[in-house]
């Protein structure tokens, strides 16, 4: 304990000796600390923002169909609603929101083009909580039940159909005889999403009316279910998966939808990744000022050695300053990141570069999300990695020679 | 009983390619209570004797033994221990740690050495007094003179009660007076505290206070002198 006072109290004057080399190297690392969590922020929010918006148009955070559906998402693969147990598990805690649902591709036809979609039968009161569709209503009305016959369809979907609220448009798509089933739909509503390939890409009806059309009877094709948080939702999977039984797939969102879920391991790793390199080029700053402070310090080394001073003390006491260093620096650096991130929390306008933005799924208004996960991780990391780059310097330190080091001149 | 023991203690070194004798069959013993200074002209092997017997220097071949126990064979940490607890060292110059304080200075041997603190301060507010610089203990090495410097090395030396101080040159940067006052103290420590002094100097202000003057040439002694202290 003597030992540690002794090394902490002359670590901590001898970071003070030099102010000026000080000083900038704890700008440094100040600057460094803040890009880390600053830029990591802004790269969690865009993530964040295209999971929750890729999660709100389907996948909710688990989801249920037919072993072969994501394979052949065709009418032929459907399941049974649930019943029994499952529906106990649906109803029951964990679970904030679920929703059956009949998905198959189909042909839209206006009187003036034709698209290709995918028709989705939904349940307008349990999909107004787990998908966009409801809330992104920019003309007309929401489904009213699951036998409403009309028709929802997207902005840009409309403006390439050249139709309109209130239109008719024909709906085409196989049942499962493989027939053409098809009827006419009047336009009741128009949705704008925060991505046009959502626009273009999916109608939607009610589900009872497309059961009827595709002749099914009660059958859907996924049961999506929403739980409280998309980060973890392994709790949720297994109690849906146990209860749900043989004959039926139940898989998370990240393996529904593999371009979310792997951006968001990339993410992770991508945060590390940048943590390190800024660290990297930290690190010889640091490396250099201990090298110096050392090289300054040879005769007062010495002079410790020689009065019965440990070499292993005098290896703690470099790296004591190196990482009393980092600590300033570090906490300077989150405090300065949060203070930049905090009045921004409410979102940037990045729509002058909004195109691209929508080419990764993300949206023109970037919300940074600070976790407290991402500034643990970036301090832990400096600390440790500034910890190792300070034994070296910390190491020759320890190994003079006592009079060869008070001699030196 | 024998404060230091040197048997046949040799010790070559190189500069450049140059084999200088350092120390040559040195036999030597000291007295506890003894008041040694080791004579030379620079390179005669003074300051490689002082720092053989201090243990910051190992021998080619011989033995040193010290109030009994040899060390010439103990480990670096051992002769760290041996050090921290049992000898007190003066330099030449830069004796001090510039970001402690005098009092800090003198304390740092008995804090490594682990004595309480109440006990650390009490201590060093005595030996402040008693090398006369009462009320200067919380200056910095910066802030005084290099008298001043080397009583505060002095106290640190001898405030932990070691059995053998060990002094390099203590007098070489001082002024007449202040090299006086020093070795005055020197004396009353070694008649008040049983203090043993081996002091390799060749300032012969110094030697006019030591009771054995030993003369070396070329890594040997030779010529060992008892005399009437001033």
């Amino acid at each position: 304990m003597n030992q540690f006072k002794i090394v902490l109290r002359l670590a901590w004057r001898n970071l003070w000796r030099n102010h000026r080399r000080t000083l900038i190297m704890i700008a440094a690392i100040v600057i460094g600390a803040w890009s880390m969590i600053f830029m990591t922020a802004l790269m969690r929010g865009m993530v964040d923002d295209m999971i929750a918006d890729g999660i709100s148009v389907l996948p909710g955070h688990v989801q249920i169909h037919h072993p072969d559906y994501r394979d052949d998402p065709t009418i032929a693969n459907v399941i049974a609603p649930p019943t029994g147990e499952l529906l106990e598990a649906l109803d029951g805690p964990g679970v904030v929101a679920w929703a059956t649902r009949v998905r198959v591709p189909a042909v839209i036809s206006s009187e003036r083009d034709t698209r290709g979609v995918t028709l989705i039968g939904i349940e307008p009161e349990r999909e107004r909580d787990i998908s966009f569709v409801a809330g992104d209503i920019a003309e007309g009305d929401f489904l009213s039940s699951r036998d409403d016959r009309g028709l929802i369809v997207g902005r840009k979907l409309v403006e390439k159909l050249e139709t309109g609220l209130g239109k008719r448009v024909v709906i085409m798509s196989q049942d499962q005889d493989n027939e053409i089933a098809d009827r006419g739909f009047r336009i009741v509503g128009i949705f704008e999403s925060k991505l046009a390939q959502y626009e273009e890409g999916f109608v939607f009806a009610g589900e009872g009316t497309i059961q009827e059309l595709l002749g099914v009877g009660d059958a859907i094709s996924e049961v999506a279910i929403l739980g409280s948080d998309y980060r973890d939702i392994e709790d949720l999977y297994r109690s849906i998966e146990a209860a749900a039984g043989d004959g039926v797939e139940v898989l998370p969102w990240n393996e529904i939808d593999t371009y979310l879920g792997s951006m968001l391991a990339m993410m992770d790793g991508f945060v590390i990744v940048f943590i390190v390199v800024v660290f990297l080029a930290l690190s010889f700053g640091l490396v250099n000022t201990l090298v110096m402070a050392v090289f300054e310090r040879v005769r007062e080394i010495g002079l410790m050695l020689a009065l019965g001073m440990t070499p292993r003390s005098i290896l703690s006491q470099i790296v004591t300053e190196s990482v009393l260093l980092l600590t300033i620096g570090l906490a300077i650096g989150n405090l300065a990141a949060i203070a930049t991130i905090e009045p921004i929390k409410g979102g940037i306008d990045v729509s002058i570069v909004g195109e691209g933005m929508e080419m990764m799924g993300a949206s023109s208004v970037l919300y940074p999300a600070l976790y407290l996960k991402d500034i643990v991780m970036a301090n832990v990391i400096v600390i440790v990695l500034g910890f190792f780059a300070s034994l070296s310097p910390a190491w020759r330190a320890s190994k003079y020679d006592p009079i060869r080091a008070i001699t030196k001149v | 009983m024998k404060s230091v023991t040197c048997k046949q203690l040799c010790k070559t070194y190189h500069q450049g390619d140059i084999k200088v004798i350092g120390l040559d069959q040195v036999d030597l013993e000291i007295n506890e209570g003894g008041f040694v200074c080791l004579s030379a002209p620079s390179g005669g092997g003074k300051t490689t004797l002082l720092n053989a017997i201090g243990g910051l220097d190992t021998p080619d071949s011989g033995e040193i033994w010290l109030a009994g126990e040899r060390i010439d064979n103990l480990g670096k940490g051992e002769l760290a221990s041996m050090r921290l607890h049992r000898i007190g060292f003066v330099f030449q110059a830069y004796n001090l740690i510039p970001v402690l304080t005098a009092r800090e200075n003198i304390e740092f041997v008995m804090e490594v050495q682990g004595v309480p603190a109440a006990e650390r301060e009490q201590r060093s507010t005595d030996i402040l007094a008693e090398v006369g610089l009462e009320g200067l203990g919380d200056r910095r090495p910066a802030q005084m003179s290099g008298g001043q410097q080397q009583r505060v090395a002095v106290a640190r030396a001898i405030v932990s009660k070691p059995a053998l101080v060990l002094a390099d040159e203590p007098t070489a940067n001082l002024d007449s007076h202040t090299a006086e006052q020093l070795m005055e103290l020197f004396v009353e420590l070694n008649e008040h505290h049983g203090t043993t002094f081996v002091i390799a100097t060749h300032d012969q202000r110094v030697m006019r206070y030591a009771k054995r003057v030993v003369h070396m040439l070329d890594g040997k002694i030779v010529d060992d002198e008892q005399r009437d202290a001033a």
